[in-house]
């Protein structure tokens, strides 16, 4: 597979490609609308879904604020029980030990259960530099992989694509890769499945080693979880002698008890179902029964670092549900490619940051900007991850990870707008300015917006980039403050000329005039948005943009 | 130095900006009331499990046997070591091989527990239910479940259960939705299940 996220565009570049393919659009509309009818619905059934949403969130907390003491515990209980236990710095250690397991036993292949933290360490493109070939058995990983593709959604890989499609890349590329697909395949989802499980069923029979990963993994009890539909999960984690999994650090329970909440909130905010149809739990090796070799590689890989970001930590309480991704407008527009990480959607546009590191490159920097901050992710999360907040907070970390420097057109007209803001009188003088600017601007403007209000073309040089994806209304012709002074609060209308000094009515500068635009004061944290206060030009504008 | 110490070492260092005091976990959800008992219970379990497109059929003690019969019909089956009841002409697992188990067409075990809101039945593969691949290779499988194993609800299965024991938590048959969303009974797991419900009457 040569398909690979290294050197994807930034955000905004591989959204407008996303964007104009309406195949795709179509494909994501119909596919998120489902899931989220379907999930609603079951949620529905819980009455107390608010207290399992606030206990998962404590349980991770409680989990992660005593990681180190859990992993031990988790290590030793393991061990205790037949696994042996390695740590992984990141991903090329994780990678080299998983591929010295499958040389020790002399193996060409592996199947694997789907996983996250597989796909992130890119792992099957390392076991290939190995000569070792690394089969995904779930059906939408084996699509994306024949496909020679990459993944677009957590739980639903091939999301993007549909039926034909999926037909079409079984025909062709089946056969290269073992069994192939039989020629009078149609597109019948319940067909193009069967042609999957015949193509897996003969690895799965031969199959010496197996890779996963774990959805949680108990400390108290050295337990670990995979929740899957296909029971291509169970084929892998049971059928081999030799099983590796490989375990986000972040993925540990304090105890076994705690999966009470988790078995409850996952399947429901993933698939929309009551209960997933499989479930597997193994702590250690069961003699005669299943792999009698179990290997456990606890994976860093950046997890530290999120963690020690006081607000982007909760973004390890993930369980890698997608809820937030099928709620998302943005998501369901540009798909989950734009996004360049296995992590898409919105907890992708937390969740690279925080295990890269704000300023590590464009592409994730562009990331916590993905986003309109409408919250629709932190309603939706079953462990309450405040996916806006952390955003907000990121975009502060991105924009200092880039001080010094040429400052950029942004940065220039923000600092301008705070000298402005800084003073009545500078205020004054610049409402006077666009007063007159909107005169002019009326006389000659070719655009309205709806409702008759004139508006502005596309801006000249810097301004281009932010008025090409936004309505701007003209500047009016008068200030608040000089109608203000002008009518004497509004009494007289009609009064003659605008009077410079104003009436006896005229009223003392406001004192809740805003005065900074750059700083995150606490009050700010009221608009979700973060969003700067407005500056004369801004008012009238409505609605988010990416 | 190891990358176990060194992980170790990064997250004592993560946790020094740690908030002050222990998390409480908020348990209120444990005081939902069980949503069913008894009669209603057992039935909240059928219509669950049917909801899977699994099949149900309810039989008593005494008409245990013949049910296992016509479940399994001319095929032939596999049964463990443990089963507490005959099925005709079936196989005993004698630790086949994955592929052996793949030419058997039937299996037939036991359960551990059942749980009514989700339609799950759960196996610990004890002696009755099995090793793993016993309910797994082949594409039908019949279990018994007693209407005395069945609770309501997830934290009560949770806690009735062994983590020592490698567990399996089935909620109908083998099923993917990774095309267009559209649910597929039977894709890697077996294609039939068929749950057999006992009552004491």
């Amino acid at each position: 597979m040569t398909a690979t996220f290294v050197g994807m565009p930034v955000f905004p570049t591989a959204a407008r490609a996303a964007l104009a393919d309406t195949q795709l659009r179509r494909n994501l509309a119909h596919a998120t609308s489902t899931i989220r009818a379907k999930r609603l619905s079951v949620v529905s059934e819980v009455e107390e879904w608010e207290d399992l949403r606030l206990a998962g969130a404590a349980i991770k907390d409680q989990a992660l604020l005593d990681l180190d003491q859990h992993l031990l515990r988790l290590e030793e209980r393991l061990t205790a029980n037949g696994a042996i236990v390695h740590w992984a710095r990141d991903a090329a250690e994780a990678c080299a030990i998983v591929a010295q397991v499958a040389r020790d036993h002399e193996v060409d292949e592996v199947v694997k259960v789907k996983s996250m933290a597989t796909a992130e360490i890119e792992l099957n493109e390392r076991l290939a530099e190995h000569g070792i070939a690394a089969w995904e058995t779930d059906l939408a990983e084996l699509i994306v992989q024949l496909g020679d593709d990459l993944p677009s959604h957590i739980l639903v890989p091939a999301i993007h694509r549909n039926r034909a499609e999926i037909r079409e890349i079984f025909l062709t590329r089946m056969a290269g890769a073992g069994k192939a697909a039989p020629a009078d395949l149609t597109d019948d989802p319940p067909e193009l499945a069967a042609a999957a499980r015949q193509h897996l069923r003969e690895k799965f029979l031969r199959a010496k080693v197996g890779i996963s990963g774990a959805n949680f993994a108990v400390a108290d009890t050295g337990t670990l979880v995979v929740v899957e539909s296909e029971g291509n999960g169970r084929m892998c984690l049971t059928l081999p002698e030799v099983l590796v999994s490989v375990v986000g650090i972040e993925k540990v329970l304090p105890t076994w008890t705690d999966l009470e909440v988790f078995l409850q909130t996952l399947p429901r905010s993933s698939t929309g179902e009551r209960m997933n149809p499989y479930t597997s739990t193994w702590s250690g090796v069961t003699p005669g029964d299943g792999p009698q070799e179990v290997h456990v590689v606890l994976l860093d890989n950046g997890r530290t670092r999120a963690l020690a970001d006081e607000v982007g930590r909760q973004a390890l309480r993930c369980i890698r549900c997608s809820a937030c991704l099928n709620v998302c407008p943005v998501y369901e527009r540009t798909g989950g490619h734009a996004y360049g990480s296995v992590y898409p959607g919105p907890i992708g546009a937390i969740l690279n940051p925080l295990l890269r590191g704000p300023g590590s490159g464009d592409q994730v920097d562009s990331l916590p900007y993905a986003s309109t901050l409408c919250g629709a992710c932190f309603e939706a999360c079953p462990v309450r991850i405040d996916i806006p907040t952390v955003l907000v907070d990121l975009r502060a970390q991105v924009v200092d990870a880039h001080r010094g420097g040429v400052p950029s057109a942004q940065s220039v007209a923000m600092k301008g707008a705070a000298w402005t803001f800084g003073s009545g009188a500078r205020l004054r003088a610049a409402t006077r300015a666009s007063g007159l600017l909107g005169d002019v601007v009326r006389r000659f403007g070719r655009r309205s917006l709806p409702g008759g209000r004139s508006a502005l073309g596309r801006l000249p040089g810097p301004g281009a980039a932010w008025s090409g994806a936004r309505d701007m209304p003209t500047p009016p012709s008068e200030s608040f403050r000089a109608w203000w002074r002008r009518t004497a609060g509004g009494t007289s209308e009609t009064s003659g000329a605008r009077d410079p000094e104003g009436g006896p009515g005229t009223p003392r500068p406001n004192p809740g005039t805003p005065t900074t635009t750059g700083d995150r004061s606490p009050d700010q944290s009221a608009d979700p948005s973060g969003r700067p206060a407005a500056g004369p030009l801004d008012r009238g504008v409505g609605g988010g943009a990416l | 130095m190891s990358a176990r110490d060194e992980i170790l070492g990064r997250v004592r260092s993560a946790l020094t900006t740690r908030p002050e005091g222990e998390v409480d976990v908020p348990r209120a959800y444990r005081d939902a009331v069980a949503p069913v008992s008894g009669d209603a219970m057992v039935d909240l379990f059928v219509e669950r499990v049917e909801d899977y497109r699994a099949t149900v059929r309810r039989c008593t003690v005494a008409e245990l046997e013949q049910a296992v019969a016509e479940a399994v019909g001319q095929a032939q089956a596999v049964v463990p070591p443990g089963l507490d009841w005959q099925v005709p002409g079936a196989v005993a697992d004698d630790g086949q091989s994955a592929a052996e188990l793949d030419g058997i067409d039937v299996v037939v075990t036991a359960a551990a527990v059942g749980i009514a809101v989700t339609g799950t039945i759960v196996l610990d593969h004890r002696p009755d239910q099995g090793r793993r691949a016993l309910t797994l290779v082949p594409d039908h499988h019949v279990c018994v479940v007693r209407a005395s194993q069945v609770v309501a609800t997830v934290p009560e299965a949770v806690a009735a259960l062994d983590p020592a024991r490698p567990l399996t938590w089935i909620s109908g048959p083998s099923a993917t939705s990774d095309i267009e969303l559209s649910r597929v009974e039977g894709v890697h797991g077996p294609r039939r299940l068929e749950v057999l419900l006992v009552t004491d009457a």
